[in-house]
Formats: structure tokens, sequence, C-alpha cells
């Protein structure tokens, strides 16, 4: 099949779209935008995490066909040409990333908590990220990345 | 002139002792970090794995006709498609890169299919019909040594004894204990992946998320039949490894069917069969004893301890040998007598994961001090810095440890930190947080102490080197250099270290890290936490020449100055097969936990209030980065304390998903205020002391000694589940 649907503000188009794809799949292997990751597959980790209509999704678990004429934005629209978002700056001044495979789940997610909560208390920011799996940092750095991006926007 | 290092290092800023921001930061908050499963090439398929159903099974038949009628498919290959050696495996090449008549463990791969689309290539494979004849299977590693044969030689892999001081003394306090590990998982996020691209002469070009580049490179080169110089890797982005990708997995499987296909071959693992693709920390079960005096001193320890390696060898040989050196602890005991057992079994295989080996006899040793703290009235604290090891010290081996080994200071640390404050009204940081299950009733706090001790670098004789390339030249009328390696980054930081070193070594600010790849020389494992300590030592040896040949000058006009060398750290010896006597380790680190717990002892729940730790560092070349090892080290060691197992049934994994097979998330995760000590080690570049590994040790039994502390229970067995605190 073929799905429409706008990228990073851009009007995309994918053919032979298997309806089993998910959005992910054809995210990464049709629509060249490998940065939402593949780490479960299953909605379990977060990785994949990216925004449907403005709503912070699993894409591993919405199907390709579902986008169709809806808006998503990925890890890779977030920032404005060379400059990063406060909240991608942050993960790396903070020493948030290291494998940097769960990083753009957390980051679109950390986007989007401080898009409601500009100003989150850390019960609130782990209440946010507790669907992000992270094997690398046990956290600490992650929470402090998020504190400095609130601090700054 | 010409500037000494100290001198050039203050000349230029991002030099080691500080933190400067990783070299691939930016790219990873960006979503363009080209991790293994990113990797795209025009004209690309699709490789799929066909799997054993059946721990142990007699394979009958393989008929693959049907699969290869399937549209989109290019190619379906069983054992007889492998050109060179089936066989392959880091210390015994036991394991058969396609399975010929025989399965020795669930998920052993069978047949490979290469297809247009990965859904073509799983539908193909259901159509691969494999007659079994399904045997008996080996599950019990206390058994297995006297059970069916597994391989020709027999299930015992190695036996690592150790014999110092009198083996029949007696002491006025005895503790015994058994104790159980569970099988941990790596659950690295990043799956299994790769990218093989054939070249039309019969070569091939690997882009791979791996550890160790050579060794890789060497078993695919044999198994594929071609010399190694046709056999190219590049490491592509990796997505963490912690040990489970020192074993090959799709390597060799890729590279055989792009050369079959003369197309190039992704393949990417999902969760479940990355459960089922690389292997996991070695079960355990270890019998402790431990005999002291009445003021607490140690007069012995014996101790018999079995790792369970599953089906096959893997590093099993290696951490066997880690369990059994490192078996009593950080502790001075004078009678020791160790017998350590690696087994095959028909259990999923294990091999490297972080603490290897070290991790399975620390919580059994840990616990046995806190049983004897209890016997003898003495405080868990007070009893471990009683017998704590110092530098001078000497290991059952007879090593001497011989730089600083300060235990007594590591623990010290931990107990003086400021306690958390008491249990929270907030549900939110009680056990079972929002699920509502208490609002403080039945929740007891508890505090626990431990204290780990880790072999750094390769032991036991290996010849454990790396290989640095730097090069030197103008750019834009400013000095740039360039670093070249084999070694891996998998996350975390070798790039970033690689850059400090040129720039305090040669005082230019401007480092490009090349990509790692195998036209340049071994760079060894990213491993037993020594890349720093290796892979560092070659990087500042090959600055050292860039150096003298710079002879301070700025500018060098059109010359370029590149410089490649080895470099190893000092030579370690065998183990004698008898006593276990040997100087066999290169360096130990060493880290001190104290964790702090609520347990809501009427549901079993378990939260970590605080798990503070302390770890001696040598030298902190990047202190941002160190912290951040012990923060993930702790977090791993806290998943195995109170969650963290595959679970297995008659040799079959239950649990292949992170549906079932649990790891920390942030709810789960208590804030860590970490101490660096940095006391110098003389033999090593700057005086470091790896990092990646003492942590994981520690950071486990101290969480038990503290649910411990709030229940009053044994506790034997980690993780310690909900229905051991209950008793349901």
């Amino acid at each position: 099949m073929r799905v429409n649907v706008t990228v990073n503000g851009e009007q995309r188009q994918a053919d032979d779209v298997w309806e089993g794809e998910s959005l992910l799949f054809m995210l990464r292997e049709r629509l060249g935008l490998p940065g939402s990751k593949n780490a479960c597959e299953q909605g379990e980790c977060g990785s994949c995490t990216v925004y449907l209509d403005k709503v912070p999704v699993c894409a591993c678990l919405v199907a390709a066909g579902q986008a169709q004429d809806r808006e998503v934005t990925t890890v890779e629209g977030l920032a404005d040409g060379d400059v990063l978002d406060p909240v991608q700056e942050a993960f790396v001044e903070a020493g948030a990333v290291q494998c940097g495979f769960c990083t753009p789940g957390l980051v679109v997610q950390a986007h989007d908590l401080l898009d409601r909560v500009p100003n989150p208390s850390d019960p609130e920011i782990r209440e946010a990220l507790a669907g992000n799996l992270c094997r690398c940092t046990g956290y600490e750095k992650i929470l402090d990345a998020v504190r400095l991006a609130a601090s700054r926007r | 002139m010409t500037l000494t290092p100290a001198e050039l290092t203050s000349a230029v800023s991002g030099g080691i002792g500080t933190s400067p921001q990783r070299p691939d930061g930016n790219l990873k908050v960006r979503g363009e970090f080209a991790y293994a499963s990113d990797l795209w090439h025009e004209d690309m398929i699709w490789g799929a794995t066909l799997r054993s159903p059946h721990p142990y099974a007699r394979i009958t038949s393989v008929d693959i006709t049907e699969a290869l009628k399937v549209p989109g498919v290019y190619a379906v290959l069983t054992h007889s498609d492998v050109p060179g050696r089936n066989l392959y495996g880091l210390e015994h090449k036991d394991q058969p890169v396609l399975a010929v008549d025989v399965v020795r463990y669930q998920g052993e791969p069978i047949a490979l299919v290469g297809a247009d689309h990965p859904e073509t290539a799983l539908r193909a494979m259901k159509k691969i019909v494999v007659t079994y004849d399904v045997l008996e299977p080996v599950v019990d590693m206390e058994t297995a040594a006297d059970d069916t044969p597994l391989h020709p030689g027999g299930n015992l892999v190695r036996h690592v004894p150790i014999r110092r001081g009198s083996q029949d003394i007696t002491a006025d306090v005895v503790v015994t204990g058994r104790y159980e590990v569970g099988m941990q998982d790596q659950a690295f996020l990043g799956p299994e992946s790769g990218l093989a691209v054939p070249a039309t002469d019969g070569s091939i070009d690997l882009y791979i998320a791996t550890q160790w580049l050579h060794v890789d490179r060497d078993q695919i080169a044999a198994a594929l039949g071609l010399p190694q110089e046709q056999v190219r890797l590049t490491l592509s982005g990796v997505g963490g490894a912690f040990g489970g990708r020192e074993d090959l997995s799709m390597q060799v499987h890729a590279c055989l069917l792009a050369l079959h296909t003369g197309k190039p071959v992704k393949m990417v693992y999902n969760r479940e069969e990355s459960f089922y693709g690389h292997v996991h920390r070695h079960p355990a079960v270890l019998y402790y004893e431990h005999g002291a005096d009445h003021t607490g001193k140690l007069v012995y320890i014996r101790t018999r301890m079995y790792l369970d390696g599953g089906a096959y060898a893997s590093s099993t040989p290696a951490v066997v040998a880690n369990a059994a050196t490192l078996g009593v602890g950080p502790y001075e005991v004078d009678n020791v007598t160790i017998d350590a057992y690696g087994l095959y079994t028909n259990n999923p295989p294990c091999g490297a994961m972080r603490g290897f080996g070290a991790v399975q006899a620390g919580f059994a040793y840990e616990s046995q001090m806190d049983k004897l703290a209890e016997a003898l009235g003495m405080s868990p604290v007070d009893v471990r810095i009683r017998n704590a090891m110092t530098e001078g010290s000497v290991m059952p081996t007879g090593q001497v440890v011989d730089s600083a080994a300060p235990v007594a200071q590591l623990l010290k640390l931990v107990q003086d930190k400021p306690m958390p404050a008491g249990t929270s009204s907030d549900i939110r940081e009680l056990p079972g947080g929002v699920s509502n299950t208490t609002h403080g009733e039945g929740v007891i706090r508890g505090v626990g102490y431990a204290v780990g001790i880790k072999n750094i670098c390769f032991s036991e004789g290996y010849d454990d080197y790396s290989t640095a390339r730097v090069r030197v030249s103008m750019v834009n009328g400013s000095l740039a250099a360039a670093v070249h390696t084999a070694a891996c980054e998998v996350g975390q930081g070798l790039v970033t270290i690689m850059q400090q070193i040129v720039r305090t070594e040669l005082g230019i600010e401007r480092v490009t890290v090349l990509p790692m790849d195998t036209t340049i020389g071994n760079g060894g494992s990213t491993s037993a936490s020594r890349q720093t300590y290796v892979t560092g030592g070659a990087v500042k040896a090959a600055c050292a020449l860039v150096r003298s040949r710079l002879d301070g000058r700025t500018d060098i006009g059109d010359e370029v100055i590149d410089e490649t060398t080895e470099w190893r750290h000092r030579a370690t010896e065998a183990l004698d097969p008898v006593t276990g006597q040997g100087n066999a380790h290169v360096q130990y680190g060493f880290a001190a936990h104290r964790a702090v717990v609520d347990v809501d002892v009427d549901l079993g729940l378990v939260r970590v209030v605080s798990l503070d730790c302390a770890q001696d560092v040598g030298k902190a070349l990047n202190p941002q980065a160190v912290v951040g090892q012990i923060q993930g080290g702790s977090a791993q060691g806290l998943g195995l304390a109170v969650m963290e197992e595959i679970q297995t049934s008659g040799g079959k994994v239950r649990n292949p998903s992170f549906t079932d097979y649990l790891i920390p998330t942030v709810l789960d995760m208590p804030p860590m205020s970490i101490d660096v000590l940095e006391l110098a080690d003389p033999h090593a570049p700057y005086g470091i002391r790896g990092v990646g590994e003492p942590p994981t040790i520690s950071s486990t039994p101290a969480i038990v000694a503290a649910i411990r502390a709030a229940t009053g229970l044994a506790l034997t067995r980690v993780p310690v589940r909900p229905e051991h605190l209950t008793g349901t």
C-alpha cells in the first residue's frame, strides 16, 4: 500500500508498504529516518518514541497505515538546523548519553514532559520517563539532563 | 623549545582529568548516529535465522525445498553451505555456525534465509521442515559432570583448584552457606545487527556491532574459508555490550548469505531473538565455609562453586578462573581451599557479562561476611574492615597486591555518607509506587554494605595488547591529530578518552577519531575494564613517538607525522593446575556500596532508597564518564539483586522479552552518590585503574544485605523475588 504522512514538517510518501509493517519500520527502512530505535519492538523500552499528532507514542506499536494523513515528529525533527533543542544539548552536556540507543526515545519523551510541565519535580520526571529503558547510565545523569534542560527553557 | 606533557596539558582544553563532551554525543541526541541496525545498502536483502525449539535433540532431517519456492527468497542455507570450519568459539572451537546433526540449546541456529523483506524471510522459515529426535536435556550444573556427555570430552569445561595454607585448620566461629545466582542477561538495547557487503573478488566487508573486531574477523574468516585479509570489519554504532557481544551472533550468517547471493545482507535480531542470540551471565551454585577467631579475624575460607556454562564453552574457562581467584573477596585470609567448576549443560550458553565470575562469587562471600558478623556480634562494616586487604596483601593465588587496595577506606566512605530521609509518605517513593499498594504500613527499612574485588585486563599469561596509530598534519594553519585503533567503542566513551590522551600528550586540541576497523592491528577486547588501560596506553605510546618527531614544532608545513605502535601491559602467569598459585592478574579494582531499602514485608515489594558507592579509579581521566560507569554498573547490580533473571525450565527460556525479563527503570533506581578515589597505580598509564566492572560486584550483595536487615530472612538466592520475602 501507499502511505502519505507528514514527517518533521515535510509531506512524505512511502510505497509498497506491507500491511503488517509498523510506523517504526516505515520511518527507519522506507523514509530514511533511523533515529527512532528498535530496541524491543514490543512497546516496553520507549526507544522508538515519536510524536504522532503531537502525542508521544511507541512507533513500534503503531501500524504504518495508521499514520496516513497524520503528523509525525521524530528525534531528527527536534533540532533547528545545527542548533540543538535544549533537551538534546542538556543530554550531551550532562553525560546522559553513553551508548545512546535509548537517547532518541528519552529525548522525545523529555521534550514532551517539559512542554507540558516546564519545571517538573523529580518524581514527575521519573514518572514521565518510566517507560524508557536505559541500560548504561543508571538514569542519574538523565535526570540531571532533564533538570538542566528545564532550567534553560 | 620542547614542552613536557604536563606543560602541554595546560596549553589546550579537553585533556585528561577533564570531562569534555563526547565526540559522538551530538549525533546520538539528533538520532543521526549510525548503529548496526540503522545501516542500509542499495539492493540489500534481509537475513533471518531458523533456531531449534528444543534444548537437546538429534536432527534427523532438514528439508528446505518449500522454503526456496517462496517468492522473494534468494537463499536458504544449512551447515552444508558453510565453506570453511563449521565450528567457532572464544576459547574452545565447540559451537557450530549452523547445527549439523544435534542441537544442544533452545535457539541454536539451524538454517538461514535471505529474502527481500523480513516478513518474507519469516514466512519462508516456517516452510523449512526439520525433524528431531528429542533427547532428555542436562540442566543441573551440580550433577552435569556425571550426566550424559554433551561434548566429546565430557561436561566439565574447567576445574580451577586453589590451595593455600593449611587445608584442615579449625576456627572458633564457623559459618556455612549455599548460595545461588540466577542467569542475568546483558540486555544491551541495540540488538545484534550488521550489514555484510560482498565484493566482486569474493572478499567481504562486514559493518558490525561487536566488542572485538579482530577475534570476530579471525573466526568469520575460518568459517568462510577465506584468508583473513579478505574479511574486512568496520565497527558500526554499538548500542551497549556488557560482555554480550564478545561471542559471534549473526556475523558469519550474514556473510554466508551475502557471499551466496552476491547481495548486501542486513540482519537485525528482534528482542526475543536477542535473548537466544547471545551468551548470558553464568548462573551459579556456591558452597562456602568461613572460619574466624573470636576477634573476627578470618582463619580460613573453603568454597566449592559451580558455574553453568550452558551448551557451549564461550569464555567459561576464564569466568571459572575469576570466580576462583577472586573467590574470597578483598580480604586477607591465610588458609584457603577453593574448587571452581564450569560445566556444560543444555541451558542457554553463558559467557561474558560485566563482572565475569567475580559477581557470582561476590554475592556469596559478602553474604558470608554478613553471616559471620552476626555470629560474632560485630557490625558488618567492622568485620569487613577487620579483614580488609591492603597494598601488600597476598591473594589466595600467592600474588602480592602491589598497588593501592583501599578496602577499609572505601567502606568507611560509604558508611560515613549522610543517610537518606526516613520512609516517605509520598506513595511514589514507597514500595509499589503508584500501584498504591501501601501508604507506609508494613514497610520496614534496612541498610546493607558490601565491597568487592575485580581483576582488570586479561589474565593467566594472555598476551594482552592494543595497537594505536596517531597521525599529525597541518589543517587550516594549525596542527591537527587523528587517532586510529581497532578498539571498540560500545558506549563507554573510549572515543572521548582517546581524544583527551592525544590532547594531553601532544598539546593538539583538534583530534579526530577515525573509524575503528581491521585495517589496523588488534585493539583487544572491549571487556575486562581494559580499554582505557591498554588502548589508552597504546595511544599514549604512539603520541610519544609522534612527539619526538614533532620536536616542539607547531608548524610542520606539508609533513605528515604518522606513527603506529603496539602497547602491552606487564605479563601475567598461568595458574598452577594443582595449587592454583601464580601471578595471574595485572591489576585489581575495588568498590564498596551502601544500600538503603524500604521493604513492604506484606507484599514482598522492595524499593531501593539509596545506593551509594565509593571506588578507587587510580586516576579519573574523565570524571563525568567515570561516575557514569559507576552508576550504570551499580544499576545492573541492582537488577540482579531484585529483578533480573532469565528463567529456564527443562532448558527452555520462559521469559525472552522485556515484558517478562525486567531491567531497572528510572522508577526502580534510587539517587546514587559516588565517591571517587584516585590512588595511582604506578604500573598503569597515568595510574589509572579499570572502572567498569567493580561497581557491578558490590551493588548486588549490598542491596540483599539491606533486605535481610529489613526482614530478618536468610535470602541465599538472587534475584530476590517477592515470594522469597512473603513465603507464599
